[in-house]
């Protein structure tokens, strides 16, 4: 057991997968000598070589869609998108190619790459350095869409998308790489693509997030305990696509009272989609309107620090809504 | 006796290493191509087929590129005018038609694609989509992938003329130059890009000259002359194999009829050019060529067709009556490990259950996911 921050275990997790199977390679912009504008590459070039540690051209479309070519000929490539801001040109090679290549071929054909891509704001990015893109990709089926929090889930997730055989988008949020810190097994495991985690656990209502935010919301759970002794149960929701409703009802029905915080814009963002399938399902079990949580509707996050803040849920505000939900 | 006489002048063809039967070959290939062609308008204008993709004017250029490759190890990555490519590589009338009608056992797509969308991974014909040139920087990671894997694979890609103004197209090339790889690309340059003519789509005379931004050599060639389609690919694929990287080739054609079933092209070209085009049809000079080679007459050519014709239309009668997709079927292949009852979305709970089973992520890698069933069959009360 180790204990590392988010992007040191996006490193080291690669780096053992590089190790394990030669038919993983990874391939973006800055990946090579300069290791990655994150860091998340230090080292691979002079360890693996410019056949499997790919600088590419600046062209995120081709980053996909040669990553494409390469899972259709047997081997597994690891995409970087240097900014998930950036991922937009290759919109058509997810959505119209890897996302519908087996769907297409009727199980003929697979399409076995996961696109990396740093997301999220709080860290000065402003309009193109700080977008959450989880649900242009979410809406797709096809594509699986993942955001581990923690050290401990990126490290396992990362190794089930390397193994999965459909493509999958793994998203990191930049600001917990080196904010956040956590335990980390030594020995390679795997966290499935797919079930949402409780990563705190309550009776008095429910707080679903992801993210930066999952953390914010952890912290508002606690203060709010400490403060009023309630109850908040957190429930990480891990994968974006396919969503585990089932994770998500069973703790709602538990504690009849739902809120869902995200950093994307609101309308449309993912807590929509959340809070209609609660809305749905548990109407008779709720004792209050399920709260959503988000940005507000403006274009993009804008950079000057009052601006970006006023954009951003925090904790404060998010444990305020906690509060009044407590009490409603 | 005139023919013996040309046929001693005329080497080219063993020049190139094809023996009679090759040339004769090839010939059918052409013809089944064009009577595919014939056989889906037909079926189009009977209201069975609610959408075709014409080949014909392209066959010499298609088969011609398409035949020196090797069958089991090479790739291909066509586009959807590509019918000859895609019999070239192994697929029959009867796959042409499975999928004009939309079955079950289309091999391309079991029905889910329109007709012409080619895929067979047992043929070695990369899936592709709709979308323009989204197929290039495939073909390139393709090629990377067989360079990475000491393969001595080479990967053809195809594509029209319109297709060299996406920005796909540019990066794939571009791409493949840097990394010096085992593609040959095809442009089938047949003047439009449904209506909008050469003038418009780009200010170079040749797309071959592009081929210079990217490093590597680009090579024009007359697309109704079979033999010189064949040898510049043959050169292209030999260059390839041997690690000398890519080749653009631009195969000057054009295209008989209009873009599909539901264009018209009176609106953007004269009947007079259509008409100068077809008496340079790469059938008739094709013909005429083995004719002087003393390896078709009249009648053989008349029966050739007759033949091929025959075929076909059984073929297209076994293909009708095949059976179509089962509807429930429309929930399948969307992961290779999400049950289909799972995926319609009107349960909670369907999360996958992340499979250990994935060998299939495996180098060679197996589809994982064949019910061998479709869901929903029994009982259906449709």
């Amino acid at each position: 057991m180790t204990e590392k921050n988010v992007v040191q275990t996006v490193h080291d997790t690669l780096w053992d997968e590089m190790q394990a199977d030669d038919r993983v390679l990874i391939l973006g912009e800055d990946v090579g000598a300069r290791g990655g504008v994150f860091r998340a590459t230090a080292g691979f070039l002079e360890e693996f070589g410019e056949m499997r540690v790919l600088d590419t051209p600046l062209a995120e479309s081709s980053i996909v869609g040669c990553a494409i070519g390469m899972a259709m000929h047997g081997l597994l490539p690891v995409a970087e998108i240097q900014f998930a801001d950036f991922i937009h040109p290759a919109f058509d090679q997810l959505v119209s190619e890897a996302a519908r290549i087996r769907y297409r071929t009727a199980g003929d054909w697979e399409c076995p790459i996961v696109v990396r891509a740093p997301y999220g704001g709080g860290v000065h990015g402003a309009l193109y350095h700080s977008q959450s893109i989880e649900v242009f990709y979410g809406h797709v089926p096809g594509l699986k869409v993942v955001v581990p929090s923690t050290p401990y889930d990126v490290k396992g997730m990362l190794r089930a998308a390397i193994r999965d055989p459909d493509p999958v988008l793994f998203l990191e949020h930049k600001k917990t790489y080196r904010l956040i810190k956590g335990d980390v097994p030594d020995e390679p495991y795997e966290v499935p693509i797919g079930p949402a985690d409780v990563k705190r656990e309550g009776d008095d209502l429910t707080c679903i997030a992801y993210g930066l935010m999952l953390h914010h919301c952890l912290e508002a759970a606690q203060r709010l305990q400490e403060e009023a002794g309630a109850s908040v149960e957190v429930v990480d929701v891990r994968t974006i696509a396919p969503l585990d409703k089932e994770t998500i009802l069973g703790s709602v029905g538990k504690t009849g009272k739902a809120m869902v915080v995200s950093e994307d814009n609101r309308t449309y963002g993912a807590a929509a989609e959340i809070s209609a399938t609660i809305s749905e399902e548990l109407m008779f079990d709720l004792d209050a309107p399920v709260v959503r949580i988000g940005g507000p509707d403006i274009p993009a996050m804008p950079f000057a620090g009052p601006l970006e803040h006023y954009y951003m849920p925090d904790v404060d505000r998010i444990h305020e809504r906690m509060r009044q939900l407590a009490e409603f | 006796m005139a023919t013996e006489v040309d046929r001693q002048s005329d080497t080219r063809a063993r020049d190139l290493g094809l023996s009679d039967q090759d040339l004769l070959d090839m010939y059918r290939t052409m013809v089944m191509a064009r009577l595919c062609d014939e056989a889906q308008f037909r079926l189009n204008r009977q209201g069975k087929a609610p959408f075709v993709v014409p080949v014909s004017g392209h066959e010499g250029c298609q088969i011609g590129t398409a035949w020196p490759f090797q069958k089991g190890k090479d790739v291909f990555v066509p586009y959807y005018r590509d019918m000859g490519i895609c019999l070239v590589a192994g697929m029959t009338p009867l796959d042409v038609f499975l999928a004009v009608f939309g079955k079950r056992d289309d091999p391309s797509s079991g029905g889910r694609q329109m007709p012409a969308h080619w895929s067979s991974r047992q043929l070695g014909i990369v899936t592709g989509s709709s979308p323009i040139a989204t197929q290039i920087p495939h073909a390139a990671g393709i090629a990377y992938a067989i360079k990475y894997r000491g393969e001595d694979a080479v990967v053809g890609s195809w594509f029209g003329d319109g297709a060299t103004s996406e920005g796909d197209w540019h990066e794939g090339l571009n791409f493949a130059g840097i990394h010096r790889l085992p593609v040959v690309w095809y442009c089938e340059n047949n003047r439009y890009a449904i209506s909008v003519p050469l003038s418009k789509q780009m200010a170079v005379k040749d797309v071959a000259m592009r081929a210079e931004g990217y490093g590597f050599e680009g090579v024009v060639v007359e697309g109704n002359d079979v033999l010189g389609c064949y040898e510049a690919s043959k050169n292209a694929i030999d260059k390839a194999r041997e690690g000398g990287g890519p080749t653009l080739i631009e195969l000057k054609t054009y295209r008989f009829h209009p873009h599909t079933s539901d264009d018209d092209d009176r609106s953007y070209r004269s009947r007079e050019e259509v008409e100068e085009a077809k008496r340079n049809d790469s059938l008739i000079v094709f013909a005429n060529y083995l004719r002087q080679q003393g390896l078709l007459d009249d009648d053989a050519i008349e029966s050739t067709r007759v033949e091929i014709k025959a075929e076909v239309d059984a073929e297209v009668e076994v293909a009708w009556k095949a059976e179509d997709p089962s509807p429930e079927s429309a929930l399948d292949h969307v992961f290779a490990d999400v049950t289909p009852s799972r995926a319609d979305g009107s349960s909670g709970g369907d999360t996958n259950v992340k499979a250990d089973a994935i060998g299939t992520t495996g180098g060679e890698a197996t589809p994982a996911d064949s019910p061998e069933e479709a869901p929903g069959e029994e009982g259906s009360d449709r």
